[in-house]
């Protein structure tokens, strides 16, 4: 096993499908990222956000299609791969039990950060948290635990960062100071993808989105002046997917 | 193959750390083992006889229970601790953080299987004693050769255990599905450290047999180790 | 292939009661030794359907070929179905021979638990949600790596339980009833895991049509 560092500028989804039975929760994904872009996955529960999230992550081994980072297979770059790829789940992955700085450490130490305790440093910062980089996460708001998550996410610099539902519980400040956040990630060259159903922040903030439907996706029309906002574009490309 | 240990132990760590500050785990399971002595012992053991009446067939079903009770209730503890364990990794989806490190899974396996056995471990240098207490079983006969077998059935069980108590994090009934599958599987591993406990307990410790056991029950823990390392990765990618 | 096979196990079946009464009576036990041209074939195929399933369970794991899956389910099904006339007719014979219907010596315990692992496995598979396949091969692999001590167990420490090495010094006479018979329930076994994956290839089939049907 080679520990040379592997990185990536673009992930493609070819015709990802995934089954369970005759459930299916993903049919015929196409979907493409490159380096520097904010790409939104946007839908209802259970529209399959979280599983093609899950696929991104490798997680999870699609039923159908395949998923190419660099040109290359999970399979092919192997275990190395995750190094380059941060999730912030919907759980959070937080361990309640560990204060705010050994979670960090933790997460620091499996993925082999260098310079682990400024690291570590720098994302309490940039949470915010550093007064209570020692307390139990177990007695954080869902907000604060939120800010951690991302950080923790965050933490090994990843090429591809996957988001599942980042808004939810923040409030206004923390909101905006998350988009802030991943615009200045974008900037620095991070690919990042977004599951949520909040279009109020997401707009302005994703470069271009989906709009996933029982599996299904389609991509929205691009901002442009008089096309309207992003729950436009979305109910529109609703319409079309119907009609 | 140093990242998988070194991962192995970050993790391992990690639990024991959050273990050593609440200690809940520790106290319940021992708690619960000891309460299995008590039950199983009450259950089986007809009331006070008068310590001179036929020592001898006494002795031999005396030495035989106290290996039987000692090990069901080393089983059962071990399939609550295995559970709980996984209980506070299925919160929050821990598991899945886990299993985004950049190392193979086989390393999240040891670490689980590291803080199981040390636990497990801790009840059974507890247990062992109270048992040899009630049931004025030999502890000194043969020290060294009754704690292999005790350690060497205790990794047995617990590799068996961790592999299928991850495996089952986001099964349902996953609770029920635990024993049900655990259980047969473990039952050649109990089996053997039950015959190789008792050989030592006996009034005329039979140390031949035990050692016999006792290296089968090394062959288990070969088996079911390697076995276990081979198929947690392609069991946990789904 | 499954026709012929059902058509020759039937053949051989039809015959066995003819051959089974044709053999000599065993010295000690009499007509109730004569259960061993079953049991003993019974058990054969039920140790064979172990390593069938593990190993298939091995490359599903591995390779994710449905095929695979389908060949373990099937044979776990009939490891679980054989075992259950092998527990029973072990028992019968036993209860005449030795007077108890069970004893806890190693073959038999051993024998019940492959039974009880196997019938894990149908558990698991029939309610662990989704998934379950992929965790139920790792139960198959671990059922076939405990498989071997039930064959060995009987060797290894003095038993009550006849010896494997009985089988091989039979003298013709009995040993040819045996053969008979462990060619006409092997196939059986066959015929049975062809029906068995087959029944499963076409679930299979059938729900990929009512996913292609969505597109």
């Amino acid at each position: 096993m080679t520990d040379a560092v592997f990185d990536f500028r673009e992930v493609e989804v070819r015709d990802v499908s995934k089954h369970y039975g005759r459930r299916r929760a993903l049919a015929h994904v196409e979907l493409t990222g490159r380096a520097g872009e904010i790409l939104g996955l946007l839908g209802p529960n259970g529209a399959g956000k979280s599983t093609l999230l899950s696929v991104l992550a490798t997680l999870m081994r699609p039923s159908g299609g395949e998923v190419r980072y660099g040109g290359r297979l999970a399979q092919e770059v192997g275990d190395r791969l995750r190094g380059r790829i941060g999730v912030l789940g919907h759980d959070l992955y937080l361990y309640g039990d560990l204060t705010a700085r050994e979670n960090l450490e933790f997460f620091g130490r499996l993925h082999r950060v260098a310079n682990l305790k400024v690291r570590v440093d720098q994302a309490l910062d940039a949470a915010r948290l550093t007064d209570r980089a020692r307390e139990r996460v177990s007695g954080f708001s869902r907000g604060l635990r939120q800010r951690l998550a991302l950080e923790r996410s965050l933490i090994h610099d990843p090429r591809l960062v996957l988001l599942d539902e980042p808004f939810t519980g923040l409030d206004d400040a923390s909101t905006t100071a998350l988009a802030d956040r991943l615009r200045s990630l974008r900037d620095a060259g991070t690919l990042i993808v977004m599951a949520t159903h909040d279009f109020d922040s997401a707009d302005g903030l994703v470069d271009r989105a989906w709009c996933l439907q029982s599996g299904r996706a389609r991509l929205l029309e691009a901002a442009g002046p008089g096309l309207g906002s992003l729950r436009e574009r979305y109910r529109r490309a609703l319409v079309e997917a119907s009609a | 193959m140093i990242g998988v240990f070194r991962a192995a132990w970050i993790i391992a760590r990690k639990d024991l750390v959050v273990e050593a500050r609440s200690r809940e785990l520790a106290y319940t399971t021992l708690f619960f083992a000891l309460s299995c002595v008590l039950v199983f012992s009450f259950a089986l053991v007809h009331g006070a006889e008068s310590p001179g009446a036929d020592r001898a067939t006494d002795a031999a079903f005396h030495s035989q229970l106290a290996a039987g009770i000692l090990w069901v209730s080393i089983a059962f503890s071990g399939t609550l601790a295995l559970g709980r364990t996984f209980e506070r990794e299925r919160q929050s989806e821990t598991l899945r953080a886990l299993l985004l490190a950049p190392v193979e899974h086989a390393a999240v396996y040891l670490g689980k299987l590291v803080t199981l056995l040390v636990l497990m471990f801790g009840v059974d240098l507890v247990v062992l004693p109270v048992v040899g207490f009630l049931f004025d079983a030999p502890l000194g006969a043969a020290p060294g050769l009754l704690l292999g077998v005790i350690a060497a059935g205790t990794l047995g069980f617990a590799a068996v255990g961790t592999l299928f108590a991850a495996m089952l994090v986001r099964a349902h009934s996953r609770d029920v599905l635990l024993p049900i599958l655990l259980y047969p599987i473990a039952i050649p591993v109990i089996l053997a450290g039950v015959r190789g406990t008792a050989a030592i307990f006996a009034a005329e410790p039979d140390l031949g047999s035990a050692f016999l056991w006792f290296s089968m029950l090394v062959f288990f823990d070969l088996v079911f180790v390697t076995l276990a390392l081979w198929t947690f990765g392609p069991a946990m990618g789904e | 292939m499954v026709p012929a096979l059902l058509v020759i196990a039937a053949i051989l079946l039809a015959g066995s009661p003819f051959v089974v009464d044709a053999a000599p009576y065993e010295a000690s036990m009499g007509i109730v030794s004569k259960i061993f041209y079953f049991h003993v074939p019974f058990a054969a195929a039920m140790l064979t359907s172990t390593f069938v399933s593990g190993i298939a369970s091995a490359i599903y794991l591995i390779r994710r070929k449905p095929v695979a899956d389908f060949v373990a389910l099937a044979a776990a099904e009939l490891v679980t179905v054989f075992g259950v006339v092998v527990l029973v007719s072990g028992p019968l014979w036993a209860r005449k021979a030795w007077g108890v219907w069970w004893v806890w010596d190693p073959r038999l315990t051993m024998t019940l638990v492959m039974w009880m692992i196997f019938a894990a496995y149908l558990i698991l598979r029939r309610f662990g949600g989704p998934g379950s396949e992929v965790l139920s091969a790792v139960v198959s692999i671990f059922g076939m790596a405990v498989a071997p001590f039930v064959y060995w167990s009987v060797n290894m420490w003095r038993t009550m339980h006849p010896q494997t090495s009985v089988v091989p010094t039979l003298p013709s006479s009995m040993a040819e009833p045996l053969w008979w018979c462990m060619a006409a329930i092997f196939s059986l076994y066959a015929a049975l895991l062809l029906v068995r994956v087959g029944i499963e290839r076409n679930r299979a089939a059938l729900e990929a049509a009512y996913i292609a049907l969505e597109d």
